[in-house]
């Protein structure tokens, strides 16, 4: 190859991947580090009155929790579909949107939704526990009352 | 010797210079003078960044009205609309929560005209819309994709994609509920690839969705980052997007020989009438010079070469026309009909049922089976498919004509038959017996994701279509087919999404059947 047409070559292709390069320092810009959303922990204090098995949704948030004979567990009432707010209905939670229905525990009971509703994690005694929305716990992980 | 010596005093050369002023700027301005002439009706054209779009001259066969119906001009007219309310809009629009809702509170209740403004922005939205996804089906049935037009297709269907883009980022804008739970779905729709990584287990390594949905909210809520992130693609990035977009394809449309017109448009035309004003205003007295003698033996005086007209004014009139119509149908709508404002966004209430706009409510009812599948995997298949048109369809039958081709009207009219009552029974199913999650309900995700009732009818359009190319030996005959089906799939869906659909998007024959919440 003539010295002419490969340092011609060289050129295009550094700049070809100058370019690619500076477009993906660009891309790197919207994909937020830090995300604006409000804080995902929050205190909760149960009313004694709760029922077992009856949810009670803290103002605000979008998680129900639960107490019984083993302890207090919190679920997420966000949709896994579409992420539409679940409205608790009978015994599970209906979403609004396209019309997932879940029980209680989380699981898909009808509909469009792909995964069962997630559990969070809480800790605290007495009446007053601190909800997590960050971390995750497997179905059935419950915090003692 | 010195230069010749003025022979009027500088003083009245100025004073006759400043009286001439208003005639010599039109002249700076427009150099060839009013178009009067042939020579001027050119110049008037090609003199002027804007208007040299066009060719100097048009061919009959485009000014007839049954060739394009003028749905790409009612598109641009609705863009400049569009356009043009949108800056006026811009004085008072705050992107931020809240102040948002009360600034379009404002524009509705305080600002002069503004409701008005704001209904014609709304109107022009959806009247572009329409006439882009009419305009593509023009296209596509009259063959225009076809060589040498196949690039201009693909540039097309961008300008869809576009349009629908600034729909979307627009519906966000006024922070009613409305707009919040349209947009939870919609960014929740970009995170669906989560449906297939979540089932196959792969989502921690591999997370295509989650990244779609965080570089769209700039968060993992619909809030102030995505807020201000759907105004600068709404007002800004877009808007640069589709009009870079339509230059290249109004550009297109010249350099690959101007609109599509079929092999023998000229004979079926025959002579322009004789009262067509002007075809050509010069006579060519001396001699027959070489643009006014058309294809044939013998030179035809009084027929431009090949059967053209001078654009000005035959095009440009007509196009003005158009975008008169438009302007005065955006009008009409918005004085009938004020666009809508909800309460003030609620994140913690979903609006029921939360409806996307129209055109949408056709993908939220196959949503409404598989996010994935009816959000990306569907809409995905349907692009690359009328992508690829125009590069399988290589025939020359019926270029040019409307439902030209092999099966014609007829396959057509067929086609309508089967892409309506395969969408009804698809979805006369789900709706009585639901799906398979109702049937066993153990049942893995990947199965409804890869059988719910989008993938089964996109698979029956797929089997009819292919059943055409065979029984007429032609790819444009499936091509037809399956156009139409989507086409009338899409129709039906939207319907059922608008009309049928209430709270916990439940069947419902009408919206008086609703129950009270």
């Amino acid at each position: 190859m003539p010295r002419r047409d490969f340092l011609g070559l060289a050129s295009v292709w550094a700049a070809a991947a100058a370019s690619v390069l500076s477009l993906v320092g660009m891309l790197r810009l919207p994909r937020a580090a830090v995300l604006a959303s409000p804080s995902k922990k929050f205190r909760v204090s149960l009313p004694e009155s709760l029922p077992e098995g009856a949810p009670y949704i803290p103002p605000g948030r979008s998680v129900a929790l639960f107490r019984d004979a083993k302890g207090v567990y919190a679920v997420s009432l966000v949709c896994t579909h579409l992420g539409c707010i679940l409205k608790p209905a009978g015994d599970g939670f209906d979403c609004p949107c396209h019309g997932s229905r879940f029980a209680a525990d989380g699981s898909v009971l009808k509909g469009p939704a792909p995964r069962p509703l997630p559990w969070f994690k809480v800790s605290g005694t007495g009446g007053n526990y601190v909800v997590d929305e960050d971390v995750m716990v497997s179905s059935g992980t419950k915090a003692a009352a | 010797m010195s230069t010749a010596t003025p022979s009027r005093p500088a003083l009245q050369r100025f004073l006759d210079n400043l009286k001439a002023v208003p005639q010599q700027f039109r002249a700076s301005a427009i150099r060839g003078g009013m178009p009067r002439t042939d020579r001027t009706r050119s110049t008037f054209v090609f003199g002027n960044v804007f208007l040299h779009l066009h060719a100097v001259r048009t061919h009959r066969w485009s000014l007839r009205w049954s060739t394009t119906w003028g749905l790409g001009i009612t598109a641009m007219a609705a863009f400049l609309i569009t356009l043009v309310t949108g800056i006026l809009l811009m004085f008072y629009y705050k992107p931020y929560p809240e102040v948002a809702y009360l600034s379009i509170k404002d524009i509705h209740f305080v600002v002069p005209t503004g409701r008005f403004m704001r209904n014609l922005h709304r109107w022009a939205a959806n009247v572009m819309v329409v006439a882009v996804i009419l305009h593509m089906a023009r296209a596509f049935y009259t063959a225009a994709y076809r060589a040498p037009r196949e690039f201009n297709w693909l540039i097309g269907m961008a300008l869809l994609v576009t349009t629908l883009g600034l729909s979307f980022t627009g519906y966000l804008l006024p922070w009613d509920q409305l707009a919040f739970w349209a947009i939870t779905i919609g960014a929740n729709i970009a995170q669906s690839p989560r449906e297939v990584t979540d089932a196959l287990g792969i989502t921690e390594y591999f997370d295509p969705g989650g990244l779609q949905k965080l570089i769209l909210l700039g968060s993992d809520q619909v809030g102030e980052e995505a807020l201000i992130r759907f105004y600068l693609l709404h007002v800004m990035i877009l808007p640069l997007v589709l009009a870079a977009l339509a230059a290249v394809h109004f550009w297109r449309i010249r350099k690959d020989g101007g609109l599509v017109k079929p092999a023998d448009a000229d004979r079926r035309l025959g002579p322009p009438p004789p009262d067509t004003y002007p075809v050509f205003t010069e006579a060519p007295a001396r001699t027959y010079h070489l643009a006014a003698i058309v294809r044939g033996k013998t030179p035809a005086v009084g027929i431009g070469p090949e059967q053209t007209v001078p654009s000005m004014p035959h095009l440009l009139y007509a196009e003005a026309g158009v975008f008169m119509l438009t302007t005065f149908l955006c009008l009409a709508l918005s004085l009938v009909s004020d666009a809508p404002l909800k309460e003030l966004a609620n994140p913690n209430v979903p609006e029921n049922p939360a409806k996307a706009p129209w055109y949408f409510l056709g993908l939220q009812e196959l949503v409404s089976f598989s996010a994935f599948m009816g959000g990306i995997g569907i809409p995905t298949i349907v692009l690359l498919g009328l992508g690829l048109i125009p590069y399988l369809d290589r025939e020359e039958e019926g270029t040019g004509q409307w439902f030209g081709g092999p099966g014609g009207l007829p396959l057509v009219l067929a086609s309508v038959i089967v892409g309506l009552g395969a969408a009804v029974g698809v979805e006369a199913i789900a709706i009585r017996f639901g799906w398979l999650r109702e049937w066993f309900p153990n049942i893995p995700q990947l199965v409804i994701t890869a059988i719910n009732p989008g993938t089964v009818l996109t698979v029956i359009y797929g089997t009819y279509s292919t059943w055409l190319v065979k029984r007429y030996n032609s790819t444009r005959a499936g091509a037809l087919g399956l156009f139409t089906c989507f086409l009338c799939g899409f129709i039906l869906l939207t319907v059922i999404g608008t009309y049928f659909r209430g709270p916990n998007w439940n069947f419902y024959w009408s919206p008086a059947d609703w129950p009270h919440h």
